[in-house]
């Protein structure tokens, strides 16, 4: 349920009475509503879904997964299983 | 940062799923809540890696497919109306109501528009002041912030050609009834990544204590989900049932508070009906009192819908966990994404279309 795109925000137009920006989802450049994101600046990137912005992403925490996922899993075992 | 490609590391997943492979020492029965993450892990075949001790049973978290017959009838009544444009997601299209579909109103000359928002609605409504612009206001709390704005910018804007069929369902409600049941089979929960982007996940807490069930947030990326998957097992191998966030990069426990206060002044709770599961108490968000007027129920006579389901399909089993859906006899034969008797053969996070696709049997 519920698909949602990380997008960047490139630019922010509160004109129509809404918050909405353009986002950039790799390339592409659509409208997105930001008006449940008070503090969302340019270059936050958001999670998007139909059209309208979830939460800002954070990178600190992203990496620390990653960190933490290095850490624990057994890839090496898992490598030696493989042969390699 | 891309945040989606780096949670795609092959070694990382590989590396996961050796060590669920080491901690697990007996059979586990998990449950993702969320269809996307069903489509997720048989895209990736993650269901194929996993050790044989776990099995991952698929959830109702497919909007589409929940959306009780009764409303899609409506929806297909109020569609054929000649004063009216009706605008949809387009999941919704093929899903079979009792004699016809929003694509078939569409073949007879109906005027049935595919959105990708529900702000595009109320745009459709403002260029076309002569029709009545109807939006199928469906999904889970993911979806209901993006229908509420809708629902508050008409208004703001005055737009008087707009309203809306709602059938917005809850998570928590859901996750009672099933663990309520009595054939219940699930161990532990993948909460749904993207309900709890806007719910967070506090509300699970009383559950996870009350049903002695761990629940673990869990993400779309391939490696998203084996943490949670990783996490959920170390729990129910460890004998703890707490609630677990395995992405935090997106989740908070708060969840996004704004998007809530905006929800609870558009919606209400209600009872709601499940597709193939029946009435689930206060399951669902009808409109609040003050935004009645925009109700689709209100401004059309529906009363005399009268509904009739496919004998065949065995959705309500599936969407419960009870059944896959290769053990319905018209899978795959009478039962086709082209042909389908049931919206999860549909739905891009329907349990039938993921195995359709990625064919499992």
């Amino acid at each position: 349920m519920c698909l949602g795109i990380p997008g960047k925000i490139v630019a922010i137009d509160a004109s129509s009475g809404l918050r909405m920006c353009k986002m950039d989802f790799g390339g592409v450049i659509r409208e997105a509503c930001i008006e449940s994101l008070p503090d969302a600046r340019i270059g936050d990137f958001t999670i998007v879904h139909a059209g309208y912005a979830l939460n800002i992403l954070s990178e600190e925490e992203a990496n620390e997964t990653l960190d933490l996922l290095r850490q624990i899993s057994d890839v090496d075992e898992e490598l030696n299983s493989q042969g390699m | 940062m891309q945040f989606t490609r780096e949670f795609r590391d092959s070694d990382l997943v590989k590396g996961m799923l050796a060590k669920i492979r080491r901690s697990v020492t007996r059979p586990w029965v998990l449950m993702e809540i969320c269809g996307g993450q069903t489509h997720s892990i048989m895209r990736y075949g993650l269901d194929q890696l996993l050790p044989e001790e776990i099995e991952l049973v698929h959830g109702p978290g497919c909007p589409v497919c929940v959306t009780p017959l009764e409303q899609i009838d409506r929806a297909l009544d109020i569609a054929s109306r000649p004063d009216v444009i009706f605008a949809s997601f387009g999941d919704m299209l093929r899903v079979p109501g009792s004699v016809q579909d929003l694509f078939s109103i569409r073949a007879r000359g109906g005027q049935v528009k595919v959105v990708y928002a529900p702000l595009d609605a109320v745009r459709i409504a403002q260029e076309n002041p002569d029709k009545q612009v109807v939006f199928f206001a469906i999904g889970f709390e993911t979806t209901a912030p993006a229908n509420a704005v809708a629902i508050l910018q008409a208004q703001a804007l005055g737009v008087k050609n707009f309203s809306v069929l709602v059938s917005q369902v809850r998570v928590p409600p859901a996750m009672h009834a099933i663990l309520g049941a009595p054939q219940n089979r699930v161990q532990g929960f993948l909460a749904a990544g993207h309900v709890c982007t806007v719910m967070g996940y506090w509300e699970y807490e009383p559950i996870a204590a009350q049903y002695q069930t761990p629940i673990v947030v869990t993400g779309f990326e391939p490696l998203d989900l084996v943490y949670g998957i990783q996490m959920t097992v170390e729990q129910l191998e460890r004998g703890t049932c707490e609630v677990q966030n395995a992405y935090p990069r997106v989740v908070t426990r708060d969840g996004n508070r704004a998007a809530q206060s905006m929800i609870a002044r558009v919606f209400k709770p209600v009872d709601r009906a499940w597709r193939g599961i029946g009435v689930i108490p206060q399951s669902g968000w009808g409109l609040s009192d003050a935004f009645a007027e925009f109700d689709a129920e209100k401004r059309f006579d529906v009363s005399h819908i009268q509904t009739r389901e496919a004998q065949e399909c065995i959705a309500g089993k599936i969407l419960q966990g009870l059944a896959k859906p290769p053990q319905c006899p018209a899978f795959g034969v009478r039962c086709t994404p082209e042909n389908p008797l049931g919206a999860p053969m549909v739905s891009s996070e329907g349990a039938c279309s993921a195995f359709y696709r990625y064919a499992r049997q």
